[in-house]
Parts: C-alpha cells; structure tokens; sequence
C-alpha cells in the first residue's frame, strides 16, 4: 500500500464518522431528557424503550436522585425533573414549576425471624415508630405479642436497620411513621434522609436487604418490588380502617384508588396511611417537575405525550415491574392540569397544541 | 522519520550543552560532529526551547490553577453552610436533614479513626511483606509475590467494599467479633472499645477493610525503595556479624526513611478519601461511641450517601463543606510528611 492511499483511506474514514456523529446529534435532538428520582428509574426507563420503539422519539432518564432532578429542572438542563417527595405548592409556585404524579409504588417492612413465614408477623403503625425510635427493643416485648397470638416470637434483640442514602423509600416510611406517631412526628419527622435514632444503615434496597438478611432478629424497609424478587420475609401492616393487609399490587392499588386527589392543590398528596379496608398503609407516588411556562413548547408537549401514551398504553409494563399505574380517575386529573397549567410564552395552553 | 529523529536528537543535545558549561574538548568534539548532521538554525532551535518550556510550565500552571479553583469552588458551595454553623459545624454532633441542623464532628471522627486503623494494621503488615520480599524471599516466588501485591493494589475499590460486605462482615460478625469481646472485652481501658452487638458492621470493620486497601499500596512502596539499598551497605554489616533484623534496623530502615514515610502518607490518603468500601460496612449512623463495633460515618460515605438527594441548599453546602474538610485533612497529612521528611534529613546533616 503507498501513502497515497493510506491517506485517502484515513480522510474517507473522518469524512464518515463526521457524517455519523452529525446524524445522531440531529436524531437525537428530537429526544426528550428527565432526571431526578432513582425508585422509578425501572419504568420510566421501560416506557422509554417501548416508546421507542413506537414512536421514533426516544426519552433518556438519568436517575441522579430527587434532590438533582429538583435542582437540574430548576436549572433548566432537562425537560423535566422527577421527585419521590412532593414538592409544596408555594415551592412550587417560586420556582414556576407544576408536578403531576406519574407512577406508585410501595414500601414494605422486611424481618429476619428464623421461623417466620413472610406475611405471618403483623405489626401496626405505632409499633413500627417505636421499634425505629428504639423503644421496643425485643421481638417478644409485650406490644407485639399482644397483636401476634400464636406466633412464637424469640427473646432476642430487634436490630433496626434503614437506608443510609437519601432516598424517596425513607421518604414514604418516614412519612408513615409520622402519621403513626405524634412522638416520631416530633422527635424525626419525614425527608429523604433523617436524623435517625436508631439502627446501621445500608445503601440502597441491596445495602439494606443484605444487611437485613444477615443479622439475626433485624428489620428493614425496601421497595415492594426488591422484597418480591428476593423472596424476603416481609410483615403484614394495619392500615388505617383497622385491617392488617399484606403488601401486594390489589392493595397498593387500593391506597392509590381510595386517594383524595382532587382536594391535594399542587397534586400534594402522599399516599400513606389511606382509607380504605384493603389500602396497604405504605404505598406513595413518584412525581413529575416541569416548568409551568415553556421556552420550549414542543419539548414540552413531546414530554406530556410520552406519559400520557404511557398512562394509556403501558401499564401493562409498570404492573410487570410491581410498580402501580395511576389509576384512570388520577391520570384525567393530571391531563387536565396539564391543559390548565402549562403554557408557552404566548400564554397558549401546550397540552391542546399537543394532541 | 528517521532523519527527524536524528535532528530532535541533535537539538536536544545542542539545548544540554547550552545550559549546562563544558569542558573546551566536549563543545570541539561537537563541532566536529555537526556537519554530519542536518543543517539547522540556531535562533529556531532557541524559539523551540523557549516553547517547549513555556508549554511545560503551563501544564505545571494548570495544576496549580485547578487545586486553587477546587479550594474556590468548595469553599463558595459550602458558604451557605458555614455562615448558618459557623466554627460550631466541625465541633458539633447532629446531622438533621429534617430540621436543616448539621455538624460535622461524627463524620470527621469516623474518618479519623477508620484511618488509623487502617494504619495501625496495615503499616506492621506491609512492613513484613516488604522485608520478606527484598530480604528473605526465595528468587523463584519474589516475581509472583511482588506481582501479587502490584495486583491487589489495582482491585477497585467497590469490590473490597463487596467482598466486605458479603464475605467478610459475615465471618468477622460469626467468628471474630465474639472471641474479641470474649478475651478483651472486660480488659481495663480497652474493653469498652469492643462491646455491643457483633453484627460484623462498623467502625472496627471499615478499619481492617481499608487496612486490606492500603497494604498493597504501602508494601509496594517499601518494597521499592528497600531494593534501592546498595548491597555493599547491606553485605558489609552481614560481614560483621549482624543479624537480618539488625542489618533492616540499622541499614535499611533509616537508609529509605524518607520512602518509607511517602509510603505510608501515600497510604493514609487512600484510607482518608476511600468511599465505595467504606459506605458498605461502615453502617453509616452519625454517631461517636466508644466502641469500634457500633456503626459510625466517614466524610466521603456521608457525600456518597447524602449528595445525590440533598436538595435543601444547607443541606448541600454542608455536604460539601464536609468535602472541604476532607481536603483540608489530605493536605495536612501532606503538610505534615513534608515537615518531617524534612526535620529528618537535617537530622542526617547534623549527624554528617
């Protein structure tokens, strides 16, 4: 081979990759970008795909955690931002951002008796805030046997375990914590991270599950989904009609449904402690940020075509993940902000333009 | 190419000979060898030197420039923080994300201590492979041993933090932990160091896993500047009788102090910023017990676990002042081996 063609080779070579990084950044202008919340990161990621594939527009979601997604939307890096917690009307209202919920899931104790069957301990509310708050110290103190007759509870010590990371699963157990009692309400109130009294913490669902699964006589809270594929011995909880309810998708599809979405401005609403005789008391939403007046009118309509296809037409997937779509009533609420809310710079409601 | 080569060999040894005064013979024998060489100009090959030192310093500038713009940049981040806590962030123990209260002296401690004994078990230990490697290894198994340690040292660190977890706290929790607290548990002063619940998680833990860490790390050091001591020093006090341990006490050791002392700070600064290891068994509670098996935190587990969801700006600044005094701790270790890296050679002087 002479230099001559050597170099033509090597130009060719540049003249194509030139060609190819120029048609993937135009094809991927076209796409749509997300961050926030890593506990629904498995479903966006899964809608994404399918479509995908559907559509040609694809959605690229970095699960950098709620307080980044919070932050990356308020920057206006992404389109939109997603939050396991909440954010309050008037944060909402300085910041110009409107949320909407986009996906359930729930929250389960997990318990390492040996002996115990999943399902078979029952525990309430309040009995959970003490156990976290170190005031029951023993699996056989007088409180849970009271409500677990005939279940043969050993004398050895409940080690607590919690997530060391911040996350939106502390953020719902906390919150069903305070609910339950006035003292953990008072003493450690509910964030993504908090001050806790007790206990080691791991990182993650798998830092907390291996920790849970090796020390003797602990207990735990993952993300339903995590104890299910695990095979983890979970406790059944009383919700908040009196009933002990064992987690699964009829009952956090319970909570979801017997939700009060309509009188929650701002879509505030978090889904524990809920009515209802089969509602798992542990159970909360993920949450959605956009900006309520868009710069960019067609990436915000493309945003809100993505999750009204995928309420619609895809929550086959989100049930096969053990996630729980909203139910039909909740996604009509939030089609209806959208068309109220979001604008773009003409004051033209987006959400008509879309469709 | 070849004659390309040729010519920067040419110039860099013209630049040698610029710099540096030589005898009259050497510049003649020059003189005579370059008209065998590529014709080349003289105020070119000066503008090249120029160039390329000015190139070189700004490489050396652009370190400078990013560690100041670090420090900057931390400290403009962290302000939210210092100004609502002040000092009284480094010296209190609360960290409240609910409440916006934070104080740094849990983590500081926990890094601290995971630290030192990381030290206190790994410094002895790569001490002796170091030894055994330059002084009593048999020549067939000093190639595999020394690639062995070369190796560990390059596992990243989330697989010690794996291993930790799944292998080792398990054993330590079964089989350590209780015949520790079993023959020192009620020993004066030290008992109170190894009480509570043997979960195989905590502190002591964190410790020997960073310990694992930083051996590699340490021995191959040692290991290095122990190959550096000529064999003449070391052979002439076996001539006079003196035992191994006396030839590495008084010819080996205070001949590579100074690498020693690098090894060892190159260590700790391993042990101070470690992260992904530390998070997984170190149980991660802000807290300060006397024992070394109760869960605590360190600085760079704390950032690991909090930063991602810290949205409150207090909460954000104070991650990343603890960030900073994790900085300002690597430079003090620093800071300090230079000290006495330096009190020790004059030290040498003295005695010369």
């Amino acid at each position: 081979m002479n230099e001559g063609t050597i170099k033509m080779r090597i130009s060719m070579a540049v003249i194509a990759t030139a060609f190819t990084l120029l048609l993937g950044v135009s094809a991927q202008a076209a796409d749509i970008t997300g961050a926030g919340a890593t506990f629904p990161y498995p479903i966006y990621a899964k809608w994404a795909d399918a479509y995908k594939a559907k559509t040609g527009v694809g959605m690229n979601y970095q699960s950098i955690g709620s307080g980044g997604g919070i932050a990356q939307i308020k920057a206006k890096t992404v389109d939109f931002g997603a939050s396991d917690m909440p954010l309050k009307s008037e944060d909402l209202q300085s910041a110009g951002l409107m949320q909407f919920p986009a996906i359930v899931g729930g929250v389960v104790p997990i318990i390492n008796i040996p002996g115990i069957a999943p399902g078979a301990l029952r525990l309430t509310g309040p009995l959970l805030a003490d156990i976290y708050l170190g005031k029951i110290k023993q699996w056989n103190d007088n409180a849970i046997v009271a409500i677990n007759t005939g279940l043969k509870l050993p004398d050895s010590a409940i080690a607590v375990v919690r997530r060391s990371d911040g996350s939106g699963t502390t953020f719902i157990w906390t919150d069903y914590l305070s609910k339950a009692s006035e003292e953990w309400k008072k003493k450690v109130g509910s964030a993504t991270a908090v001050s806790w009294p007790e206990g080691v913490g791991g990182k993650g669902n798998e830092g907390v599950a291996a920790y849970v699964q090796r020390i003797k006589g602990s207990i735990g809270y993952v993300e339903y989904a995590y104890a299910k594929r695990n095979g983890m011995t979970y406790a059944s909880v009383q919700n908040k009609d009196g009933q002990f309810v064992q987690p699964d998708d009829s009952t956090f599809q319970a909570a979801a449904a017997n939700a009060d979405w309509s009188r929650a401005p701002g879509f505030y609403q978090i889904l524990t402690d809920q009515p209802g005789k089969n509602a798992w008391p542990i159970t909360g939403a993920s949450f959605i940020l956009m900006h309520v007046k868009q710069d960019k009118p067609q990436k915000a309509a493309e945003v809100l075509k993505f999750f009204a296809w995928s309420f619609h037409n895809a929550q086959k997937l989100a049930i096969e993940l053990d996630y729980i779509p909203l139910p039909d009533a909740v996604t009509k609420a939030v089609e209806d902000a959208w068309r109220s809310q979001l604008k773009d710079a003409a004051g033209k409601p987006i959400w008509e333009s879309a469709n | 190419m070849e004659v390309a080569a040729q010519g920067c060999r040419g110039q860099a040894d013209l630049g040698e000979r610029e710099l540096t005064a030589q005898p009259v013979s050497t510049i003649a024998r020059a003189a005579v060898t370059v008209p065998h060489r590529r014709p080349r100009n003289g105020s070119l090959a000066r503008w090249q030197d120029a160039l390329f030192r000015n190139v070189t310093l700004l490489f050396a500038a652009l370190v400078l420039a990013l560690l100041l713009s670090i420090i900057v940049a931390l400290s403009y981040a962290a302000l939210p923080a210092l100004q609502r806590f002040g000092l009284g962030f480094f010296i209190t123990n609360v960290w409240n994300p609910v409440t916006s209260e934070f104080g740094a002296l849990a983590p500081i401690y926990g890094t601290l201590t995971t630290s030192i004994i990381a030290l206190v078990i790994g410094v002895p230990v790569s001490f002796g492979i170091a030894l055994f490697l330059t002084e009593m290894c048999p020549v067939a198994l000093k190639r595999p041993l020394g690639t062995a340690v070369e190796l560990l040292a390059a596992v990243p660190s989330i697989i010690y933090g794996m291993w930790g977890l799944f292998v080792f706290a398990p054993f330590f929790a079964d089989h350590v932990q209780p015949l520790i607290q079993q023959v020192l548990g009620a020993v004066w002063i030290i008992g109170p160091l190894f009480q509570g619940a043997p979960t195989g998680l905590g502190v002591l833990t964190a410790g020997i896993i960073l310990a694992v860490m930083v051996i590699p790390f340490i021995a191959a050091v040692m290991r290095d500047v122990f190959e550096i001591v000529p064999p003449v020093l070391k052979e002439s006090a076996y001539g006079l009788g003196c035992t191994t341990w006396e030839v590495v006490r008084n010819i080996v050791l205070p001949y590579t102090r100074i690498g020693v002392i690098g090894g060892i700070m190159l260590g700790l600064g391993r042990a101070l910023g470690e992260t992904m290891a530390v998070t997984f068994v170190i149980g991660n509670a802000y807290r300060i017990r006397a024992s070394l098996f109760e869960p605590g935190n360190s600085i760079a587990s704390a950032l690991a676990n909090e930063f991602n969801e810290a949205a409150d700006p207090i909460h954000r600044g104070s991650l990343i002042a603890l960030g900073l005094v994790l900085f300002v701790l690597t430079l003090i270790v620093l800071a300090a081996s230079r000290l006495l890296i330096v009190r020790l050679t004059r030290g040498e002087g003295a005695q010369g």
